[in-house]
């Protein structure tokens, strides 16, 4: 729909006593609400003449049905005025600033002119933030006066008693309470002039309307009843608070026409102002909340608005959506990573909206003749004329006969068909990405295992939402803008977020590793897998048999031009570590003109989050769409011989030969010894202290020292050599594939010490933490040392220990979750409007700038080579083949 | 304090800050396409505006190293700071 209206300019006022009685239909002067039959009362707070509710109601005032009338106000008239809670503040502001009683601004004439003058021209060059300035500054000045310099009349403080209560401090007199008559008598004085010169504005909201004499009951629309099961009608909280307000009302006017004693009309007026400021906000503090008869708080009009649930924030920035689902999400390696499986059921209640012409219009019969049970079929049709046909109740045949160019048909998600994917928390752009609809079988959105790192998604019970696009121009951009293989490559750092993980790097490891030779038959199959057509290569070896490499089948999928050299993850460790390309490990990977010549693939080539990878040069130098193949079928590869080869971990690949334990439990006797050496010197006075530490800290970082990072360091040089690449847990730790070699050590040797906050563990009892322990044992074991690791097993102690201080770290993630959390929401609704212009330079809507050109550099990361513009030396390897 | 107050221009983490001449503003103005107060501004009381000697209404030139480009230039409007810098503790 093309915008016919702009809106230029939104203003806020407050609604005068005329105003309200102008727009009410009717005064509502009776508590009661409705009569023995049930009918509204006219007068109360469901008068008919606030606009019908019930379905074929008219109404009495406009004459329109409920789906027309837009509902009308009526009004109560206070016996006595009360004071808007949420202008109290304003309201202090005009008494602290205006003469008591000439009610003028406290601010001599000359000044006064003064600044009436350079309010206009303020106004007139739109500075709105000096306004502001200007105000704060009169406003200072005006509270400041003593005596008025008008009239002479001396001035008191006022005082503002939370929530709505004024007091004037008259020196000798004493501390008076000032009435909302009182209040309202003086804001009523001051002067139009007066007003704008303390920033407010005396046309549409004069102060005194600050002050209520009239409260304006809003439409029955906006406060529905409901009517229970039971038959029993349950009114809304709202109209629960009027219903309070009436009667109180009405017993104070009561009470003021017989003349009743002064303290009672106080009181009473007292209840008056009570009920209406928790009608507006019911939260204010310091005074009691209102509450049903169940104790459940009410909801005040505040409240309605106010929060995430709130009107903005949950209706209006946030919405409940159609065309969308959620189910659970399950793996599926089979799917290109730009798919996701729909289950059946699904796809027959999302639809698409599709415009008949002559080249689908066979199509759209059949679909039509369908049905909504049956996929692929349709559930609605759109005539031209815009009536919706729902297939369930229709003859169907008839329809699709009549079907003709201009109609629409809703027909059901359809394989092929563009839809959006998501995962909350939704903190990124790639929380959100479209896939291609693939409709298959049972009941979970199915998804490729490459593309959950983006959504953090895994299969533990996770669920996502599925949209469909309803629009031609949504869906264009979606698949233009939005699918999975455009964002491989992060925006945070221009490296591929996307790449091979877990088993896919230790297939690809077993698959291109040196001693893998595969028979016709083996190459057959992953071939067949990788989806490759074409002839087989040459095999490597003639004799005994035909066989192949695995590099060479991977050479096949490899651009005939590229050219790429870079040390394999395995070359990390020193002892695989290699210079140049004599390489007898194997852990330098060259690929010159497209054939894959030494090394083997492992995550530092084809790895997510590996910048200026094999997988990232692809990307970037053959595109999204090469790399979407690459990943699709080359790494389907990779499963598939990971599943051939047979891939296992136990444990007894962890087991150490006794000769080897020995070791091990004699670095550790070693390094006890020290420390206990270290208690001695310490219990002696002969320990140094560090600069700025006590002897006592001095000998627990000394401790911390040797038991942690240098006695696992040892150990691990102990047992490295007794696991070799055959084994699998170091295969996958070695490659990236998962683990690490600190893990590796905790697993076969010991966990080491045990720390809660960096410290050792000193909690418990007193001077001990165990009462396994003497009191003041500050030996390793006392204090949290574990020496077993998982293999051997920990004892009681250890394990108590071990559970503490894992402890620890699921405290920090829960905390470090909700604060980033909230941090995340407010640096976006600080950020969401920045916009990066034609020129390069970062601005405000309003045109104020923000940085002068983008980053510094104007660069778009996610296009760029890792952070810059064009990388030099991989345009020198791309060409010679050669990393200088 | 007795000590002479060093020359904050000569700090090394002080960049490089220059007054425009009307001219140059003009063109810089020219060349964003905006109003001067469209500039980020800085305020009157920011010691570097008081050594250099600028008044309200100046536009300034900042050019300063930067780790993504080397070297980056930024326009600041100098502006009246009338809310006074709040005492510490308060």
């Amino acid at each position: 729909m093309p915008i016919t209206t702009k809106i230029g300019s939104i203003k806020f006022g407050i609604l005068s006593p005329d105003e309200i009685r102008k727009m009410s239909v009717t005064t509502i002067m009776t508590s009661e609400v409705y009569d023995n039959d049930g009918a509204p009362i006219d007068g109360g707070v469901m008068d008919r003449r606030l606009g019908p509710i019930e379905p074929r109601e008219i109404c009495p005032v406009c004459g329109n049905t409920r789906d027309f009338c837009p509902g009308h106000f009526g009004r109560i008239e206070l016996a006595r005025p009360v004071i808007h809670v949420s202008f109290v503040k304003h309201i202090h502001m005009y008494l602290k600033t205006t003469c008591r009683a000439c009610g003028r601004i406290k601010i001599s004439e000359t000044e006064r002119q003064k600044y009436l003058e350079l309010l206009k021209n303020l106004e007139e060059l739109g500075i709105r933030y000096l306004e502001k300035r200007l105000f704060e500054y009169i406003r200072r000045k005006a509270a400041a006066a003593q005596k008025c310099p008008h009239c002479g009349a001396k001035q008191y403080k006022i005082r503002l008693e939370k929530p709505h209560t004024f007091y004037e401090d008259r020196g000798e007199e004493g501390q008076t309470k000032l009435s909302p008559i009182e209040i309202r008598a003086r804001l009523e004085k001051i002067p139009d002039d007066d007003v704008r010169l303390l920033g407010g504005d005396p046309v549409d909201a004069r102060p005194e309307w600050m002050v209520l004499t009239v409260l304006p009951v809003p439409p029955r629309a906006v406060r529905p009843s409901i009517l229970l099961e039971t038959g029993i009608r349950s009114e809304d909280d709202l109209t629960h608070k009027l219903v309070d307000i009436i009667r109180i009302n009405n017993r104070l006017r009561e009470h003021i026409e017989t003349g009743a004693p002064n303290a009672i009309i106080e009181e009473e007026w007292e209840l008056l102002q009570y009920h209406v400021t928790t009608y507006f906000d019911n939260e204010v503090p310091g005074i009691s909340p209102a509450k049903h008869r169940s104790g459940k708080i009410l909801k005040g009009i505040a409240q309605r608005l106010k929060g995430k649930e709130g009107r903005f924030r949950g209706n209006l920035s946030g919405k409940r959506v159609d065309f969308s689902a959620r189910t659970v999400i399950s793996p599926d390696p089979n799917l290109s990573i730009n798919e996701v499986g729909v289950p059946i059921d699904i796809a027959k209640i999302l639809t698409v909206p599709e415009r008949v012409t002559p080249w689908n219009i066979d199509e759209l019969r059949r679909y039509v003749l369908n049905g909504p049970e049956k996929w692929p079929g349709a559930n609605y049709v759109i005539k031209p004329d815009g009536r919706k046909i729902n297939l369930k109740y229709v003859d169907r045949k008839a329809l699709a006969e009549s079907l003709a160019p201009g109609f629409i048909v809703e027909r059901h998600l359809k394989d092929g068909d563009i839809v959006l994917f998501n995962r909350q928390p939704s903190l990124h752009r790639i929380s959100i990405m479209a896939h291609v609809a693939r409709i298959l079988p049972y009941k979970t959105f199915r998804l490729n295992l490459l593309v959950c790192p983006p959504y953090n998604a895994d299969f533990d019970g996770d669920e996502m939402n599925l949209h469909v696009p309803q629009s031609e121009e949504a869906r264009a951009e979606a698949r233009l803008l939005m699918l999975v293989e455009k964002h491989i490559l992060t925006p945070r750092y221009g490296g591929p977020i996307i790449g091979g993980l877990q088993d896919y790097i230790s297939g690809a490891f077993l698959l291109t590793n040196k001693s893998t030779l595969l028979t016709r038959e083996d190459v057959i199959d992953l071939l067949g897998v990788a989806n490759y057509r074409g002839r087989l290569p040459e095999p490597a070896i003639l004799k005994p048999g035909p066989y192949w490499t695995g590099k060479q089948l991977i050479s096949l999928f490899i651009p005939k031009d590229f050219n790429y050299k870079r040390p394999a993850k395995i070359a990390s460790a020193s002892a695989l570590r290699c210079i140049d390309e004599d390489c007898p490990h194997d852990s330098l990977v060259i690929i010159k003109k497209g054939e894959f010549l030494i090394g083997v693939l492992d995550k530092a080539s084809i790895g997510r989050e590996e910048p200026e990878s094999f997988i990232h040069w692809l990307v970037k130098e053959y595109g999204e769409d090469m790399a979407r193949l690459f990943m699709d079928y080359v790494y389907r590869m990779f499963l598939r011989y990971s599943e051939k080869h047979g891939f296992t971990m136990g444990y007894t690949n962890l087991l150490l030969p006794p000769e080897a334990k020995e070791h091990i439990r004699r670095i550790i006797e070693e390094k006890k010894k020290e420390v206990y050496e270290l208690i001695d010197k310490y219990r002696k006075g002969e320990l140094e202290p560090r600069p700025g530490r006590t002897l006592e800290e001095t000998l627990e970082d000394e401790i911390i020292d040797l038991l942690s990072k240098k006695l696992l360091d040892d150990v691990a040089d102990a047992i490295t050599p007794y696991f070799t690449l055959t084994n699998p847990v170091i295969i996958m730790a070695r490659t990236g594939a998962r683990g690490n070699p600190v893990n590796l050590t905790q697993m076969a040797a010991l966990l080491g010490q045990q720390t809660i906050r960096g410290r050792r563990i000193v909690r418990g009892y007193f001077n001990r933490t165990l009462p396994h322990f003497k009191p003041g044992d500050l030996g390793p074991e006392a204090r949290g040392f574990v020496a077993h690791g998982f293999v051997d097993g920990l004892n009681p102690i250890e394990m108590f220990f071990h559970a503490a201080a894992g402890r620890e770290g699921l405290t920090d993630t829960a905390v470090r979750t909700s604060q980033s959390g909230y941090m995340q929401r407010r640096l976006i609704n600080a950020l969401q409007d920045l916009r990066v212009e034609y020129d390069g330079t970062v601005r405000l809507p309003t045109g104020e700038i923000v940085q002068f050109r983008y980053g510094e550099d104007g660069v778009d990361p996610m296009k760029s080579d890792h952070g810059e513009s064009v990388k030099i030396e991989r345009v020198i390897e791309k060409i010679i083949g050669w990393r200088i | 304090m007795s000590k002479k107050q060093p020359n904050i221009l000569e700090h090394e983490l002080v960049p490089k800050h220059e007054i425009l001449s009307p001219e140059e503003a003009l063109e810089v103005l020219k060349k964003l396409n905006i109003k001067p107060y469209q500039l980020p501004w800085i305020s009157i009381n920011d010691p570097v505006v008081k050594a250099i000697g600028a008044r309200p209404g100046d536009i300034i030139r900042i050019i300063r190293k930067s780790p993504t480009a080397g070297e980056t230039i930024a326009y600041r409007y100098v502006a009246v700071d009338t809310v006074k810098p709040k005492k510490k503790g308060a």
